[in-house]
């Protein structure tokens, strides 16, 4: 409803000239703060698979004295506040999917800190995932 | 590897629950005044985080057991019920970039999976 009102309000001030520009579906602010958060949001993986592999098993006291781990909480906090700003400018349904780009950066940094290694499913699901996203960002622009 | 019913059932919950949380997250962003610290104090975004780690808890009970090329096109399901809320609670119109673009990446990650079987 509050954008119906907000469309409505501005249609009535700007010229039809600058109307017909296609709005975008998010804004590149957005598209931006949504990249970051997929950054963020990666490293939050590797730092609580860090976390987890070095637990000591000491229960509540192994996991607050549990540096990695923390730090991996911090990122998923600073990543959630990101993605709630990057919402308020575009629409969900761009916005969401390239949340995937976690799976691409997770895939790919994880043989330089675990016993891991890149083959070639991972390879083409890292390649689909990459042109996906980039096809919704594209479709973004109008 | 099999993978039991009740793993894949939990993964399933999982994306379900992820994607509402997403839905709350979007309608809380969509409210919110000027001002980042107005972010923690909307219960729609309270409750988005909170569905948010429910979605996690799920994940990773289901992921103790099972294979993950079964288990990660699952969760990746939350992908699609996300476009689907999106269309109905917010009006956001299909397009041919938003399905051929989700379809690649369902695939992607379909591919992860199998890569890390």
């Amino acid at each position: 409803m509050i954008k119906f009102r907000l469309v409505s309000a501005t249609s009535s001030v700007i010229p039809d000239a600058v109307t017909t520009v296609p709005k975008p579906l998010a804004s590149p602010k957005s598209l931006t703060l949504v990249f970051l958060c997929t950054v963020i949001g990666a490293a939050a993986q590797i730092l609580m698979k860090q976390g987890a592999n070095h637990l000591t098993g000491a229960g509540l006291l192994g996991i607050i004295t549990n540096v990695p781990l923390l730090a991996g909480y911090l990122c998923y906090g600073v990543n959630t506040v990101l993605l709630v700003m990057a919402l308020r400018h575009g629409q969900l349904s761009v916005l969401y999917p390239i949340i995937a780009l976690t799976y691409v950066w997770v895939t790919i940094l994880s043989p330089m800190f675990f016993v891991d290694h890149l083959n070639a499913f991972k390879v083409s699901g890292v390649t689909l995932i990459v042109l996906g996203v980039s096809l919704i960002g594209l479709g973004s622009r109008s | 590897m099999t993978t039991p019913f009740s793993s894949m059932l939990l993964v399933f919950g999982a994306g379900i629950i992820g994607s509402i949380a997403a839905v709350s997250l979007k309608s809380g962003a969509n409210r919110l005044g000027g001002g980042i610290l107005h972010i923690f104090l909307s219960w729609r975004v309270a409750l988005g985080v909170l569905l948010y780690l429910l979605s996690s808890v799920l994940f990773v009970a289901g992921l103790k057991h099972g294979s993950l090329s079964v288990l990660y096109p699952m969760v990746s399901l939350s992908y699609i019920w996300t476009l689907l809320w999106s269309r109905v609670l917010f009006h956001e119109p299909f397009n041919r970039s938003k399905i051929v673009g989700l379809g690649l990446i369902l695939a992607g990650v379909v591919c992860i999976g199998l890569g890390n079987y």
